[in-house]
């Protein structure tokens, strides 16, 4: 903090008059790459060259790693005919849809209010909100199984003794359901997550505009719209981008809720799900890095058209 | 405006936030009931019984009927020895990042974000093809070695350590600190909140990992606990009450640590998104 007022000058004294140059010349230009080469050398290997790799493999039929035959486009053109991509596609969207619609403003409503000085309780509150995320998706999954069951399962329970749903909907088998729970389950589980990122946003906001605000006479909904969102505006890109490609990833928490399956008619199969079910149930890793491609571009694809669209993209860089 | 009418929607909204609290917790408060009751009272009380009626049997098939001891074991031990690997890896060349002018680092920078840009599940297949060729799948080798280096960690090193003053650096190097006394002895004791923010972190993603352990280790010995777990949910189906003591456990050792550093935590998860 302090040395973005105080440090540059007197840092750029100290390597004027300081002792550095000559006196250990070869470890000073060694060092750096010294420090980054255990990372480089993983990196290139885990992390840069299975990129390249994908995309030759992509263009291969293979049966586990040990047989691999050059298929052309064949992987695409199957992949873009198949009925069960087909539902694995609309189910992620329909997810991420939903996703979206539904964290960002329970997200930032929340945020808003426990941002209030009038609040009692306000950490207690948060830290209320924010709990679900230390479960792990698989740990969520496991448990929501159980509490969304039907008789015996306490969301049926409730929603009996509240509004009379009859206590045998069974969440998690009827495919017109399968979804809806997903959705809320995630709801649960991420919602305090990015209120977190809306709470950090507004206490960056600075105070003086409200003042200014309140001076000219606006109401709480346009000191909402004329200062709150365009000071949030940068989080709520990277919140809306980080939603949308957390949800493009959905795997763990419909495998394990529908006890390792896709579920009824197919409801809960994702696109990672549909992945992970051709390259290492079936074994074809070459089909697996299509899929893997098309999603990262449907990915790349929503998330420009996103920060497009809320104009981060090409005003303030970063 | 009227005070009464401002007083009057501040309570309903106390009131509207505390049921929402109420709700979001009943899950886990559900979670810690179903591991203390016996199998006959499970769904005969909704949330816990009467005291007399406490048990810990639950615990016990758990660890006595089930394998779950040596996954929480397994568990442990990955998890460690991934969360260490990554805080060095990550905060060595996160310094060397911050702190040093080189040939060519605008260029690793430029690969680290273009690589953030892609799923991970991408490379799923050609990793898993590499490993196999590299013996080292069905192993832990396979399991911790490609995800040993966190790019994001590295980005959250960058920054913290950017913040360090330059002439306590110089200062060391006068007195004849090497240059890794200087990233050991200096940077890393003034990066403690960064450290424990990354800890934690780091530690949630190596603990609740799911879907790679589940595609490298084939020996159920090896298994972790989210896949160790979910394998007991197929053969336990109604033994609810073993099954949430597992997940109970499951997530216990993270929220522990969180209790711990939870001011770290927040201060690190926001330190990219706010600024940026």
């Amino acid at each position: 903090m302090s040395n973005i007022l105080a440090g540059r000058p007197a840092a750029q004294a100290a390597s004027g008059s300081g002792p550095r140059p000559g006196r250990r010349p070869l470890s000073d230009k060694a060092t750096p790459y010294l420090f980054v080469s255990p990372f480089m050398i993983l990196f290139a290997v885990f992390g840069v060259w299975p990129i390249i790799r994908s995309l030759i493999l992509a263009f291969y039929a293979t049966n586990g790693p040990k047989s691999q035959v050059f298929v052309g486009l064949k992987n695409f053109e199957f992949l873009f005919a198949d009925p069960d991509f087909h539902t694995a596609v609309w189910n992620t969207l329909v997810f991420a849809f939903w996703s979206v619609v539904l964290q960002i403003p329970f997200a930032l409503g929340l945020a808003i209010l426990l941002n209030q000085r009038w609040l009692p309780g306000r950490t207690f509150l948060r830290l209320a909100f924010f709990s679900p995320n230390l479960l792990g998706q698989v740990f969520v999954g496991v448990l929501f199984s159980v509490l969304l069951a039907p008789q015996y399962g306490l969301l049926n329970k409730a929603l009996h003794a509240l509004i009379g749903l009859p206590l045998d909907t069974k969440w998690l088998s009827n495919p017109a359901l399968v979804m809806p729970a997903i959705v809320l389950t995630s709801l649960w589980l991420y919602v305090g997550f990015n209120m977190i990122y809306f709470l950090a946003a507004l206490q960056a906001v600075d105070k003086e505009l409200y003042e200014a605000a309140m001076i000219d006479g606006a109401g709480p909904w346009r000191q909402f719209l004329a200062v709150t969102l365009p000071g949030i505006r940068p989080v709520a890109t990277f919140v809306l981008v980080t939603t949308t490609i957390g949800s493009f990833q959905l795997f763990e928490l419909p495998y394990t809720m529908l006890s390792n399956s896709a579920g009824p008619n197919n409801a809960g199969l994702t696109v990672v799900m549909y992945l992970y079910n051709n390259g290492f149930v079936t074994g074809d890793l070459g089909y697996a890095s299509a899929v893997g491609w098309t999603l990262a571009i449907g990915v790349l694809l929503i998330s420009l058209v996103q920060m497009r669209v809320t104009g981060v993209w090409k005003g303030e860089a970063k | 405006m009227n005070s009464q009418s401002v007083q009057l929607g501040r309570t309903a909204i106390i009131i509207l936030m505390v049921t929402a609290a109420l709700i979001v917790l009943t899950p886990l408060v559900w979670l810690v009931a179903a591991t203390l009751k016996s199998s006959d009272d499970m769904f005969h009380y909704t949330f816990f019984p009467p005291l007399s009626r406490f048990t810990l049997s639950q615990y016990h098939d758990l660890f006595t009927k089930s394998p779950f001891a040596r996954y929480l074991v397994n568990s442990v031990f990955v998890t460690s020895v991934s969360v260490m690997a990554q805080l060095f890896f990550s905060s060595l060349a996160g310094f060397a990042l911050a702190k040093y002018e080189f040939k060519g680092k605008n260029v690793i920078v430029g690969i680290m974000l273009a690589t953030l840009l892609l799923p991970g599940q991408l490379t799923m297949a050609p990793q898993y093809d590499l490993l196999y060729h590299m013996k080292m799948v069905d192993s832990y080798a396979g399991l911790i070695v490609p995800g040993a280096v966190s790019v994001f960690g590295i980005f959250l090193f960058r920054q913290s350590i950017q913040q360090i003053p330059d002439e306590l650096l110089q200062a060391a190097r006068i007195d004849g600190c090497s240059e890794f006394q200087i990233y050991w002895d200096i940077v890393m004791p003034v990066s403690r909140p960064m450290i424990g923010a990354f800890c934690l972190i780091s530690f949630m993603g190596a603990w609740n990992s799911f879907l790679w352990p589940q595609i490298i280790l084939h020996h159920a010995e090896l298994f972790t606990l989210p896949i160790g777990l979910n394998q007991l949910v197929s053969l336990y189906q109604t033994q609810y009450g073993m099954l949430m003591a597992g997940t109970l456990l499951g997530v216990l050792p993270v929220v522990l640590l969180f209790v711990l550093l939870q001011k770290e935590f927040v201060a690190g998860l926001t330190a990219g998104a706010v600024k940026g």
